[in-house]
């Protein structure tokens, strides 16, 4: 084949071969690259784990962070169960027409149920908690308004403003004299995870240009080592896309195994932590479990990782193959 | 096959390595070329590899203007090329069949026609029966009998040697010449730098004899 085209020029040339087989010569290119790296890898073993542990631990720490943060998500969502709203209504209001409220109120979107608490229970109430009872007794007149205690019903994918929201509506009911909801706390922890959340984008990014410098760093040593291989390959007619194609494929193996590493290392650690976590929800009489990482998530870090190696081991071939020309 | 129109080459620093040297070497010419160290025999080698540029005149290689090829292009006019070199030039770790193989694995030939080739090549040299042994194990002419092979597995129309038989005593160096006198037989143009002068008179081919940078000598062929 080649010997009928070896004159032709290029063009003629590509023209000649066909797309097909163009197109399986250059699938066949890739696999022999893809195993040829493997096998280089696998021949000098230590460097490349040493390389892939760097990426594994720079991976794990920001994916470890992001899998505890979507664990305390899940812990900040079953307190947003536990808030509940007090609606104090106006003293006008008769028995039955709270009732009403009350049986109207549990029907509607966004609420769970709703406690009927009248003027005399609560009275009840607040003079054996308080223990100001003997004071109370003094009183003609009993001074508590009735109240509706409105246990939402959040979903679990819903933040606080929905909270907001529904307090709003109940705020509006012309009965209602006052609305309490006491959210401070939930809004901060939000707050907080929103810090934390922020920190692990910051601390991702940081840590992934490092894995895409440790890659770059170990691909431009590699170059450099075959330095004479790499010369000797241009003088029989190898293209750059021939002589970057295993420096690349090098690369994305760093990355894969880097994300395997990382993999590795957070499912660990989430196992160690699993018993003494459990027993923290034990004390607070939650059954509350550790979750590990999701299937997305496990692929993201995986996909991540090749793509931090492919994109390392480019930036250093480009910037290094070009200095290296036959003289 | 090779066209030389007035081409200087000129280093930085204003060395002047080749001066106004013009030549011809037609299809299927077996030709030597000579002279003393720093003569420009090596730089006129590198023209025609593409390793250097002229910085003035023109090269023409088997019809193509070199003038006229982009960097990206480099590669496959070199595939076209047959070059050897005095220090062989091997891929130390790997076997001596990985080493011929590789112009036909960057061309992208398939396995198979691969084997066949490199077999072909390995025969032409005698050297069938070390396939899978490492360089380093062989001796300077079997080393060198391998970069020839490589240099002819993928079938060039043109070889060029850079002193091929520097390091080799004379019964070996005639062995070398023999091989490339074979090739020449089948109608692959030859160019060799040597200045074993003695070898070249006993050969009897063409012989460029260039002299700081200048055309001396030339003992005939096509012009």
């Amino acid at each position: 084949m080649a010997e009928t085209q070896r004159n032709a020029p290029e063009g003629a040339r590509v023209v000649k071969m066909g797309a097909a087989t163009l197109l399986r010569s250059w699938l066949l290119r890739h696999v022999q690259t893809f195993f040829y790296t493997l096998g280089q890898i696998w021949r000098r073993p230590f460097n490349a784990i040493l390389t892939a542990a760097v990426i594994g631990i720079a991976l794990a720490l920001p994916a470890g962070l992001y899998v505890l943060l979507g664990n305390a998500q899940q812990v900040a969502r079953g307190w947003d169960g536990a808030t509940q709203v007090s609606l104090f209504l106006k003293r006008g209001v008769s028995e039955a027409r709270a009732q009403a409220l009350a049986r109207e109120l549990e029907t509607s979107a966004g609420i769970g149920s709703v406690r009927y608490i009248s003027r005399e229970q609560a009275l009840e109430e607040f003079k054996s908690l308080s223990g100001f009872g003997d004071v109370l007794q003094v009183l003609e007149d009993n001074p508590l308004p009735s109240v509706l205690v409105v246990f939402p019903r959040v979903e679990q994918t819903q933040g606080p403003e929905v909270m907001e929201q529904l307090l709003e509506r109940l705020r509006a009911r012309p009965e209602v004299d006052l609305a309490q909801l006491d959210m401070q706390w939930v809004k901060r922890i939000y707050a907080m995870m929103d810090i934390v959340r922020r920190g692990v984008w910051v601390l991702g990014s940081l840590l992934g240009l490092a894995v895409l410098l440790v890659v770059g760093n170990t691909i431009r040593l590699a170059i450099q080592s075959r330095r004479d291989e790499i010369v000797i390959i241009k003088l029989i007619g190898g293209t750059d896309a021939f002589i970057r194609r295993p420096f690349l494929y090098t690369g994305f193996w760093y990355g894969l195994f880097g994300g395997a590493i990382a993999l590795l290392m957070i499912q660990v650690s989430l196992w160690l932590l699993a018993e003494p976590v459990a027993g923290l929800a034990g004390l607070y009489g939650s059954s509350f479990r550790l979750h590990g990482l999701d299937f997305v998530t496990a692929l993201a870090l995986f996909g991540g990782g090749c793509l931090l190696g492919l994109l390392g081991s480019w930036l250093a071939v480009g910037r290094h193959l070009r200095e290296i020309e036959p003289t | 096959m090779i066209r030389f129109s007035n081409v200087s080459k000129r280093y930085p620093g204003g060395y002047e390595a080749l001066s106004d040297v013009s030549l011809h070497l037609a299809p299927g010419e077996m030709a030597f070329l000579t002279g003393h160290s720093g003569a420009g025999k090596s730089t006129l080698l590198k023209l025609i590899a593409l390793i250097e540029r002229p910085t003035n005149g023109q090269v023409i290689i088997n019809g193509q203007n070199f003038a006229k090829v982009g960097r990206r292009r480099i590669p496959h006019v070199r595939r076209d090329i047959g070059i050897i070199f005095q220090d062989h030039r091997l891929l130390f770790d790997r076997t001596v069949f990985d080493n011929v193989a590789l112009p036909l694995i960057i061309a992208g030939h398939s396995h198979p026609e691969i084997g066949r080739r490199v077999r072909a090549a390995l025969d032409k040299v005698g050297l069938l029966n070390k396939e899978k042994m490492y360089p380093i194990t062989l001796s300077g002419g079997e080393q060198q009998r391998v970069g020839i092979a490589r240099a002819v597995v993928n079938k060039p129309p043109l070889l060029l040697a850079d002193e091929p038989t520097g390091n080799l005593d004379p019964e070996l160096s005639r062995e070398i010449m023999g091989l490339f006198e074979e090739f020449n037989r089948v109608g692959v143009s030859v160019l060799i730098a040597s200045h074993d002068l003695e070898l070249i008179r006993q050969l009897g081919h063409r012989v460029l004899r260039l002299d700081h940078g200048r055309l001396a000598g030339d003992s005939g062929g096509a012009r």
